[in-house]
């Protein structure tokens, strides 16, 4: 019989993630996360293709409308390639976040019966949209050998610039997911706020599009290091260290705060779930 | 902690707040809203004005469990009984106090948490044993015990949501069972399934009882406690009533809970008192299968009726009226009633009723002229025990008499 003891109290104040607990709970991450991928491919006829479609028309109705008629520039490149690139890494951020957002109100039921770190709830979503980045990745190469875009070793700066995104939207989604539990209109919220939110990262426009005493705000955004840096290293371009810089900070700042208000909140969970 | 504990709790409480519920809003503009008003209802609350009130589910609660003990816990509904487990499941913080616990725990408090209904049976397993705390080389082993005990060998391969009730609740129960905790809280879950799946869950729990593991069990039928439980907690309003050998408690209990079984005060005017009894123990509130056991009705004012009878009519948990008795058809002479004292008994056989929980009405009927004049009516509840008995598993039959086999010369 296993000694070790645990010791049950009321908690107070705020505290971080007890990662010797999380680590002990790994396998059940790595179960909920496949859980929500095989439960998203079987059953349906699309599955996969899904992954595929929906990236792919997003970026035929841009290259339409913002590359065709309103004659957005593209840095240089093929219009399609550029918004794909882009698109690829907000995807996979806009999915994250949405899905950790409303994490915890599906899981209700196990909440209430069974004890396990619930941090895991949001942290399992994010494996999801892992797996369709996955598949624009091998889109986008095959885009950029249509379109002639040179391959560069470049490329082997994605996994940081991916990293980072994802802990940008591990620290927003956390967040979100404990608030939302709190105020249930939240969920209505998210799509909305990550509408908006793709609209001030440059996917669909080039940075160098907005004017120079504009772009500090464009700045601010979290994730604008990670996706120009996504990016740049596809498409052979320059990395923007100072804007990876800034984005670095910032999201070390979201993660922190986000996962502490989880904890935070986390111990009332059951009761108003 | 002392070494020889599973369990240490001390001071132990849980506070909810009903009504305004503490801060929390259903959705951000009522919180704005909320936040706008607040000035005005601190003004309310200033005032006596308050729908809010604390409600402690749990108060200063501390009990001492040592390892490899089964232990009950009772009370009346709403005693805290769930909010005790979930506390000691760590689902929900305590206000006050504090909790030691030694090994792994697991808790049954609903049967299937996790399990998704697109996933086959074998993948169900694999993720349901991992919330509860499982590595997947554990259930690689076990898996073939935890089929089985379920009896889902066909349809391990189907998704969950093809299954029958039945089969659902017998692999949900199986995963859990075989989680080998060393601390196992299960809350009332047997409640669910059929006869024959109910008896191998107990089987079951008397086995992880005997192993060596602390259970703590709750459940309001005192049968099964008596049966599975060394020692019991009785709850009572959120407090640690009493913590002592099962045999104590059930009789603190009944004695407490005079409205439900044991013993019934009514205020009539007829019937004054209904007690169960039995032979060996006394008054109590339940009996095992093969104890012969008394309904004990005791008369206020009979009024001037020169023509009534007893009637006591036995139902079961799911409400099938089992037997009739009425007093008039027993007793020789109807003399004999009024003068030997102002109480009536009845003896139940023994060996006769299913275990299970019952139901008795007694009625008190005056007749005139063929009609009922008056009527006077009160209700008391046991539970029959198999403890031990050897009992078929079959559920066919409403009562299940030992009746005598024996064999012949032809």
């Amino acid at each position: 019989m296993s000694t070790e003891t645990i010791t049950i109290r009321p908690r107070q104040g705020w505290r971080s993630v007890d990662f010797a607990e999380l680590w002990r709970y790994r396998e059940l991450l790595l179960a909920l996360s496949t859980r929500d991928i095989k439960v998203r491919y079987k059953q349906t006829v699309l599955g996969v293709a899904w992954a595929v479609i929906q990236p792919l028309t997003a970026m035929v109705v841009f290259t339409l409308i913002f590359g065709g008629l309103a004659k957005i520039p593209s840095d240089g490149l093929p219009y399609p390639v550029f918004v794909f690139s882009g698109l690829l890494a907000w995807n996979f951020f806009s999915a994250a976040v949405a899905a950790s957002g409303t994490s915890l109100l599906s899981a209700g039921g196990m909440i209430s019966k069974v004890y396990f770190p619930r941090i895991i709830v949001p942290l399992a979503t994010i494996g999801v949209s892992m797996v369709d980045f996955a598949v624009a990745v091998i889109i986008l190469l095959v885009l950029m050998l249509i379109y002639g875009v040179p391959f560069t070793p470049g490329i082997v700066l994605v996994p940081i610039f991916f990293v980072g995104l994802m802990l940008t939207a591990i620290g927003v989604g956390t967040w979100l997911a404990a608030v939302t539990v709190a105020y249930r209109d939240f969920r209505f919220v998210i799509p909305f706020m990550l509408q908006i939110w793709m609209y001030v990262t440059p996917v669909i426009y080039p940075l160098s599009f907005i004017p120079e005493r504009f772009q500090w705000l464009l700045k601010l955004n979290p994730i604008l290091g990670w996706v120009e840096g996504i990016r740049a290293s596809f498409l052979g371009r320059a990395v923007q260290w100072d804007l990876v810089g800034i984005s670095l900070a910032i999201t070390v700042v979201l993660l922190v705060v986000g996962i502490r208000y989880f904890e935070h909140a986390e111990r009332r969970f059951a009761d108003i779930i | 902690m002392k070494p020889s504990n599973a369990i240490e709790a001390k001071g132990v409480g849980k506070q909810y707040i009903l009504g305004g519920a503490e801060q929390r809003y259903d959705s951000f503009g009522d919180m704005l809203r909320g936040a706008l008003s607040s000035p005005f209802r601190k003004f309310k609350k200033l005032s006596g004005n308050t729908s809010e009130s604390l409600f402690w589910a749990l108060e200063d609660i501390g009990f001492d469990i040592p390892i490899g003990q089964v232990t009950g816990v009772i009370g009346r509904n709403g005693a805290g009984k769930s909010t005790l487990l979930k506390v000691l499941s760590r689902i929900t913080t305590p206000t006050t106090g504090e909790i030691k616990v030694r090994g792994r725990v697991a808790s049954l408090l609903e049967v299937g948490s996790g399990f998704h209904p697109e996933l086959t049976g074998r993948e169900n397993i694999y993720m349901n044993a991992s919330i509860l705390g499982m590595n997947r080389q554990e259930v690689h082993s076990k898996l073939d015990a935890i089929v089985e005990f379920a009896e889902i060998n066909q349809f391990l391969d189907t998704p969950v949501k093809r299954y029958s009730s039945g089969m659902y609740v017998r692999l949900a129960f199986s995963v859990a069972a075989h989680v080998d905790p060393d601390v196992l809280l299960v809350d009332e879950v047997l409640a669910v399934g059929d006869v024959k799946f109910q008896q191998r869950c107990i089987g079951k729990l008397n086995e992880v009882g005997q192993d060596g593991r602390t259970v703590i069990f709750v459940s309001h039928n005192m049968g099964l406690i008596s049966e599975l439980c060394s020692h019991t907690m009785y709850l009572k309003n959120g407090r640690l009533n009493a913590y002592d050998d099962t045999a104590s408690i059930l009789g603190k209990y009944m004695s407490d809970s005079s409205a439900a079984s044991g013993e019934i005060v009514v205020e009539a005017q007829a019937l004054e008192k209904l007690v169960f009894t039995t032979a060996r123990r006394g008054p109590t509130n339940y009996v095992d299968y093969d104890e012969p056991s008394f309904i004990e009705v005791y008369f206020g004012d009979e009024g001037n009726y020169s023509d009534y009878h007893v009637e006591l009519l036995i139902s079961d948990a799911i409400g099938r009226e089992v037997l009739l008795s009425i007093d008039k058809d027993s007793i020789q002479s109807l003399e004999n009633r009024r003068q030997t004292g102002n109480c009536l008994r009845c003896a139940i056989p023994n060996g006769l009723l299913r275990p299970g929980k019952y139901v008795v009405k007694v009625s008190f009927r005056a007749l005139r002229h063929g009609y009922t004049a008056f009527l006077d009516q009160a209700e008391i509840s046991f539970d029959v025990s198999a403890n031990g008995f050897r009992l078929s598993t079959r559920s066919e039959g409403i009562v299940l008499p030992r009746l005598i086999w024996e064999s012949h010369e032809s």
